[in-house]
C-alpha cells in the first residue's frame, strides 16, 4: 500500500534525488578540492569517473562482491592520477590540458574495455534503510540511503580537519600556495603534487563505481554526462572547502533531480528547460560568486583555473 | 610564436588580399548552389524508369548500422539479434555501431558499399531516412537500402528502398492487459524519451489494454528527453514508483535501467525491444518485442530470387512482427488467459484498439463514437495525443 | 684565430652564438635551420610515438599494429572516396578548432565550441526558414551571418564573463554548451518545431534550392572551404596584424600588456566573438550543406574534437588544417576497424586521447633539440677555459 503524497511528492524526490545524485559529486569534488589545494587541476576527472565505473562494475561481476569493485575503482583512478602528476611535473606542460587529454583517454578506454559489460548484471552496492521508521514507501525510499554516500559524509570534514590541521595537509596547501615557499622547505613539489593528485583519482575513481553499482546501478556508455566536469566547477563554487562542497554536492543533485519530480507531478511544460537546471544554476552561482579585481582568498594561489 | 611587424601598407595589402579572395570563394560557392535545380532530376522519375526488381543474388554481402551499442538490451540489440539470422543464412554480414544520425552515416554507407561490397544495406535508426538514405540512393541505384521506420513513400522516394516497420503497439495493448491485471495500486508508470507519434501510440495502447481489463488503472508518464539518459531514467523510474506505480513500462532505447531500478524497488515491469527477463527474475511481467528475424527472411528470400519486395512492409502479430516476451513468475493464469485471448484476436484481426469514443487526458474527443481506426491508417502515424487515462503531457 | 665566447650563455642562447673555429655560418645556419623545422620535427616525433603506443595497445588486443594501420590509411587516404571522406569530416574541424585556439592566443581555454555550434546552427536555420524565398545567395549569406554572429555572441559572454567578473572561461564555456544543447531541444521540439517532422523533431526545411551543394568535381560540400579560408583568415590576423600582436602581448604577459595600455578586456570579448563565430559557422554549414534543418544531430560531437585538434595543432590556426585532416582521417577509417578487426568504435577515443597526451608531453622538448649545440659549445668553453686553442 502506498500513501498518494501529492504535492509532497515533490520535496521528498528531491531529497530522495539530493541523496542519491549527489555521492558521485561528492566524492569527485572532495578528490579535486586535494588535488587544487596542492595547486594542480585534473579535469581528467571525468575520465577517471568513468573508468572507475567501468573497472568497478567489472570487478563485482567477476568477483561477485561490490565492494572490491569499489575498491578496484579506487585504484585505477590512483593510477590514472598518477600518469596526470607525470605528465604535468614535465616542464611547461599545461595542466589542464592535460585533464582534458585524460578524459578522452580515460572514457574512451572505459567504452573499449567495457563493451562486454554491457550486458551482464553486476551484484550492486548496500544501502542502510533509515527510512525504517517511516509507513510511506515514498519516504522510506528516500532515505534509504547508500552506504557510500554516508562514506563521503563523513569524508568530508575528515579531509577538511586533515588539510587544517595535520602536517600532510599543510605541505599540500604550503605548495599550493606557494611552490618557492615548499622548495625552500625542502619539499618536492611535483611529487607533492603527484601524490594529491593520485588521492584525488582514487576519490573519484569511488565516486564513479557508485554510478555503475548502485545508481543507476548498470554499465553503459552513456553513464556519465560531464558530472566529472561538473565537480570541478563545484570544488570553485564550494571556494575549495571541503565540508562546502558537500554542500554545493547536495545542493547540485537536488537540483538535477527536480525534472523528474516535477514530471511526476504533472509539472510537463518545458523538460529540457529543467534539465538544463543544474548546469544554469551552477553559472549563476559561479558569477555571482566572482569578481574581476579581488581573487578569492581561499582561492590557492598556484592554481590556474581561476585567475 | 613568431611575430612580425608589417608596415601599414604591406598590411593592408595583404588584408585586403585575403578579403577579396574569401569574397570570391565565398560567392562561387553561392554560385554553385543555384546550379542544384537544373542538375537534379526528381527521384520518382529516375526510379520508374529503372527495373524495379534487382538481379537475383545467391550471395551477397549486407550491412547493418546502427545508431548505439548492438549489445544495449533493447533497440539496437533487436536489430542485432535479426542480423545473426542472415548470418545463419549464410550471408555475408558486416556491422557498425553508434553511427551518428549525421553525415557520418552517408559516410559509412558509401565505405560499405565500396571497401565492402555490400549490396544490400540495413541502416536501422529511425534518424537515418532523410536526407542520409535518401542521398545514398539515389547515388548508388543498384543498392538496396531497407530502413526500419514506415517511411516510404510510393511515387516519392527511390525504388531501391524499402522501408519495414512492425506495429509494436499490439504487443503493448498485450503487455497493457496483463500490467492491468497484475497492478495493485492501480497505477502504471511509463518511461519515454520524446513526445512523438511512435512513443505515443505505444504508451496509449498501453493504457488502453491495461483499461480494457480494469477501468480504474492510470498511467503516468515522464519524459526524459532522449532516447539513451541513464540517470535521468533512473530518476524518472524513482519519481514513478514514489507517486505510487507499480507497474513500470518503457519507451526508450534501452529499458535496462528501468528494469533495474523496478526490481530493486521491488515493482512489477514490462519490457521493451527485446527480453529484459534476465534483468528481473521476480518483477517482469511480459514484454513488448520485436520480431525482425520474419522480416529479414523475407527479404532475404527476395533478393535471393531476384524478385521485387515490398516498398513498405508492414505488420503485427498477425504477420510474425513482433512477439511477446515469456510470462514472468507473477503473472497470474486469469491475466495470461486475457492476454492470449487479445493476441488471438489481433491474429484474426478482430481487435482494433482505437475506435470511438476516445477522448484524450485533456477531455477532447479525438476518435468520435462509431469511428473505428483501422491499424494501417496514416493518421495514427500522426497521433499528437494522449488518451484519457494518461497522467502527462505532450509538451 | 678563433673566437672564443667569454660569457657562458644559456642553451637557447648557445646555438645562436656558438663560437667554433670551423667557419661559423654552417653551424649557426644548420641550428636556425632545426629551429624552424623544430614544431614539425616534434609533431612528427609525437605521431610516431602515438602509432607506436596504439600499437602496443593493439597487440595486447591480439592484433597485428601494421595490419591495422594499413587498413586505417586505406580508409583514410587510400582511395579517393576514403580520401574526399577524410576532406569531408574535417572541414567542420577546421572551425570548431578555431573555437579554441584562438582564444588561446591570449592564454584563454574555451572549450565551448560544440554550444557555439549548436547556437549557430539554430539561429542559421531560423534565419534560413524566414528569407526562404529570396534568392539562395541572400539565404545562405543571411545565414552565413546569423549562425556566425550567434554562435559568436554565445562565446563572447563566456569572454566577458572573464573579462569582467573572472570567471572561468573554461568551466563556464563548459556549462554554456550544455545550457546551449538544451535550449535547442526545447526549441526545435517545441516553438519552432515542423509539425510535419513528427518522429524526428526538427525545423521546417530551408528548401533543397538554398542548401550549400558539393564542390564541383568532389564530393565534398563547400563546408570544406569555410573551413580553409577562416584558418587561413585567423593566422593572418593572429601572426601579422597588429590586433594579433596585441593578443599575444596579453596571452604572454597580462600585466605587461595592461600597463602598456592595451585595452585588455576588449580584447578578451572580441576573440572570445571571432571563436564563437567560427564553431557557429561550422553549425550553419552542417543546416546548410547536410540536413537542411536543426535538429538534435547537430550534437555530433565535432565541438569536442576540435579541441583536440587545437591541441594538437599548438593553437597555430594554419597547424589545424593538417591535424584536422589527420583526425578526419583517424574518424574516416573508425568504421573500417570496427567491420575488419571487431574492434569497438572506442578504439578512435583511444587513439585521440593518447595522440593528445603524447603532443602535451612533447611540449617539452621544445627548445631542447640544441641540446647538442649547447654541449658542444660547453666542450668548446671548457677547452677554452683550459687553455687550449682550436
Amino acid at each position: 500500500m502506498s500513501a498518494e503524497l501529492g504535492a509532497w511528492g515533490v520535496p521528498v524526490a528531491v531529497l530522495a534525488g539530493a541523496i542519491r545524485v549527489s555521492t558521485p559529486f561528492i566524492f569527485v569534488s572532495l578528490g579535486e578540492c586535494i588535488t587544487e589545494r596542492s595547486g594542480r587541476v585534473n579535469l581528467g576527472l571525468e575520465g577517471t569517473l568513468v573508468m572507475g565505473a567501468m573497472v568497478g562494475y567489472g570487478c563485482s561481476y567477476l568477483t561477485g562482491s561490490p565492494w572490491l569493485g569499489v575498491l578496484a575503482a579506487g585504484l585505477i583512478g590512483v593510477v590514472l592520477g598518477a600518469l596526470h602528476g607525470f605528465l604535468c611535473s614535465r616542464p611547461r606542460v599545461n595542466d589542464i590540458a592535460v585533464g582534458i587529454g585524460l578524459m578522452l583517454f580515460g572514457i574512451g578506454l572505459a567504452f573499449f574495455l567495457g563493451k562486454p559489460l554491457i550486458q551482464p548484471s553486476a551484484a550492486h552496492l548496500p544501502a542502510i534503510p533509515f527510512g525504517f521508521w517511516s509507513h510511506t514507501p515514498q519516504i522510506e525510499d528516500a532515505l534509504r540511503v547508500n552506504v557510500l554516500f554516508l562514506l563521503g559524509v563523513v569524508l568530508a570534514p575528515l579531509v577538511s580537519f586533515g588539510l587544517k590541521r595535520t602536517r600532510w595537509g599543510l605541505i599540500v596547501r604550503t605548495v599550493g600556495e606557494s611552490a618557492e615557499a615548499a622548495r625552500a622547505m625542502g619539499y618536492d613539489v611535483n611529487r607533492v603534487r603527484t601524490l594529491a593528485t593520485m588521492a584525488g583519482g582514487f576519490l573519484a575513481g569511488i565516486g564513479g563505481s557508485f554510478l555503475s553499482l548502485f545508481y543507476p546501478g548498470s554499465w553503459n556508455e552513456g553513464l556519465s554526462s560531464g558530472q566529472g566536469l561538473m565537480a570541478v566547477a563545484l570544488v570553485i563554487f564550494a571556494r575549495w572547502n571541503p565540508v562546502r562542497c558537500l554542500y554545493a554536492s547536495l545542493l547540485f543533485g537536488g537540483a538535477s533531480a527536480l525534472g523528474p519530480a516535477l514530471q511526476a507531478v504533472g509539472v510537463t511544460k518545458g523538460y529540457y528547460l529543467f534539465n538544463a537546471a543544474p548546469y544554469a544554476l551552477t553559472l549563476l552561482i559561479m558569477v555571482l560568486s566572482s569578481s574581476a579585481t579581488r581573487t578569492s582568498a581561499d582561492q590557492p594561489a598556484e592554481l590556474t583555473v581561476a585567475r | 610564436m613568431g611575430m612580425t611587424f608589417e608596415t601599414r601598407q604591406g598590411l593592408s595589402s595583404r588584408r585586403g588580399f585575403v578579403s577579396t579572395l574569401g569574397v570570391t570563394v565565398f560567392a562561387l560557392s553561392l554560385l554553385n548552389c543555384g546550379k542544384k535545380t537544373e542538375t537534379a532530376a526528381p527521384p520518382a522519375s529516375a526510379g520508374s524508369a529503372e527495373a524495379a526488381a534487382p538481379a537475383p543474388q545467391k550471395q551477397f554481402t549486407a550491412g547493418f548500422i546502427y545508431v548505439g551499442s548492438k549489445s544495449d538490451y533493447g533497440y539496437n540489440q533487436a536489430h542485432a539479434e535479426g542480423a545473426k539470422t542472415l548470418t545463419s543464412m549464410g550471408i555475408k554480414v558486416r556491422e557498425e555501431e553508434n553511427v551518428p544520425e549525421t553525415l557520418d552515416v552517408q559516410k559509412t554507407m558509401e565505405s560499405m558499399i565500396n571497401l565492402d561490397g555490400a549490396s544490400v544495406l540495413f541502416p536501422t535508426s529511425f534518424g537515418y531516412f532523410d536526407p542520409h538514405i535518401l542521398k545514398m540512393a539515389e547515388k548508388y541505384p543498384k543498392v538496396i537500402f531497407l530502413h526500419c521506420g514506415g517511411m516510404y513513400t510510393e511515387g516519392k522516394h527511390p525504388k531501391n528502398v524499402g522501408s519495414y516497420f512492425g506495429y509494436i503497439d499490439e504487443a503493448q495493448y498485450v503487455a497493457g492487459i496483463v500490467a492491468g491485471m497484475t497492478t495493485k495500486t492501480n497505477k502504471l508508470g511509463f518511461v519515454a524519451a520524446k513526445p512523438i507519434p511512435q512513443v505515443l501510440r505505444n504508451i496509449n495502447s498501453y493504457t488502453l489494454g491495461a483499461k480494457s481489463v480494469n477501468p480504474k488503472v492510470t498511467l503516468s508518464v515522464i519524459f526524459t528527453g532522449d532516447w539513451s539518459m541513464p540517470v535521468k531514467e533512473a530518476e524518472a523510474s524513482n519519481s514513478l514508483i514514489d507517486q505510487g506505480a507499480d507497474v513500470l513500462s518503457s519507451h526508450v532505447d534501452s529499458p535496462k535501467v528501468v528494469i533495474e531500478t523496478a526490481e530493486r524497488r521491488g515493482a512489477f515491469s514490462t519490457g521493451y525491444h527485446a527480453s529484459q527477463a534476465a534483468l528481473a527474475p521476480k518483477g517482469y511481467l511480459t514484454g513488448a518485442e520485436w520480431n525482425w528475424e520474419t522480416v529479414y527472411k523475407y527479404y532475404v528470400d527476395k533478393i535471393q530470387k531476384g524478385e521485387p519486395f515490398e516498398h513498405l512492409l508492414r505488420g503485427g502479430f498477425k504477420e510474425g512482427f513482433i512477439k511477446m516476451s515469456a510470462y514472468g513468475p507473477a503473472v497470474s493464469d486469469a491475466a495470461k488467459a486475457k492476454a492470449e485471448e487479445a493476441k488471438k484476436k489481433f491474429m484474426d484481426g478482430t481487435l482494433l484498439i482505437y475506435s470511438g469514443p476516445l477522448k484524450d487526458n485533456a477531455g477532447k474527443e479525438v476518435i468520435p463514437a462509431g469511428t473505428t481506426m483501422a491499424q494501417r491508417d496514416i493518421k495514427l502515424e500522426a497521433m499528437g495525443y494522449l488518451v484519457d487515462g494518461v497522467k502527462g503531457s505532450v509538451h | 684565430m678563433s673566437q672564443v665566447s667569454p660569457v657562458p650563455t644559456s642553451p637557447a642562447g648557445a646555438s645562436g652564438q656558438a663560437p667554433s673555429a670551423r667557419p661559423a655560418n654552417s653551424r649557426a645556419a644548420r641550428t636556425s635551420l632545426l629551429k624552424k623545422f623544430e614544431p614539425l620535427l616534434i609533431s612528427s616525433a609525437a605521431i610516431l610515438a602515438t602509432l607506436f603506443l596504439f600499437g602496443v595497445f593493439l597487440i595486447f588486443d591480439g592484433l597485428n599494429p601494421l595490419d591495422v594501420y594499413e587498413v586505417m590509411f586505406r580508409g583514410a587516404f587510400g582511395t579517393s572516396f576514403s580520401f574526399q571522406n577524410t576532406l569531408q569530416r574535417s572541414a567542420p574541424l577546421m572551425l570548431t578548432a578555431l573555437c579554441t585556439a584562438l582564444p588561446m592566443q591570449l592564454g584563454l581555454l574555451v572549450i565551448g565550441g560544440e554550444g557555439a555550434l549548436v547556437v549557430g546552427g539554430v539561429a542559421a536555420a531560423v534565419v534560413g526558414l524566414g528569407m526562404r524565398d529570396s534568392s539562395p545567395y541572400t539565404v545562405l549569406t543571411a545565414m552565413f551571418f546569423a549562425g556566425a554572429t550567434a554562435g559568436g555572441l554565445w562565446i563572447a559572454l563566456v569572454g566577458a564573463l572573464r573579462a569582467y567578473r573572472g570567471v572561468s572561461e573554461t568551466i563556464s564555456s563548459l556549462l554554456m554548451s550544455y545550457i546551449a544543447i538544451a535550449l535547442m531541444n526545447h526549441l526545435v521540439e517545441g516553438a519552432l518545431r515542423d509539425p510535419e517532422s513528427l518522429n524526428k523533431p526538427a525545423t521546417r526545411h530551408i528548401g533543397e534550392v538554398n542548401m550549400l551543394g558539393p564542390i564541383p568535381g568532389l564530393d565534398v560540400h563547400w563546408g570544406l572551404v569555410f573551413g580553409l579560408i577562416a584558418c587561413l583568415v585567423s593566422y593572418v590576423l593572429m601572426k601579422r596584424t597588429v590586433f594579433g600582436f596585441a593578443a599575444a602581448m596579453t596571452g604572454g604577459n597580462m600585466r605587461a600588456a595592461l600597463l602598456s595600455g592595451l585595452p585588455v578586456r576588449r580584447l578578451m570579448v572580441l576573440t572570445c566573438f571571432l571563436a564563437g563565430a567560427a564553431a557557429g559557422t561550422a553549425g550553419m554549414i552542417e543546416v546548410a550543406a547536410v540536413h537542411g534543418r536543426a535538429n538534435a544531430s547537430l550534437v555530433a560531437g565535432y565541438g569536442y574534437t576540435g579541441i583536440l585538434v587545437a591541441f594538437v595543432a599548438r593553437q597555430n590556426p594554419l597547424g589545424v588544417i593538417p591535424v584536422a585532416l589527420l583526425l578526419g582521417g583517424i574518424g574516416a577509417s573508425g568504421g573500417l576497424l570496427q567491420r575488419n578487426f571487431n574492434l569497438p568504435d572506442a578504439s578512435v577515443n583511444v587513439l585521440q586521447g593518447i595522440l593528445f597526451m603524447v603532443i602535451l608531453v612533447s611540449e617539452t622538448l621544445y627548445g631542447k633539440l640544441d641540446l647538442w649545440s649547447f654541449a658542444r659549445s660547453a666542450t668548446v668553453r671548457k677547452s677554452a677555459e683550459a687553455g687550449v686553442t682550436a
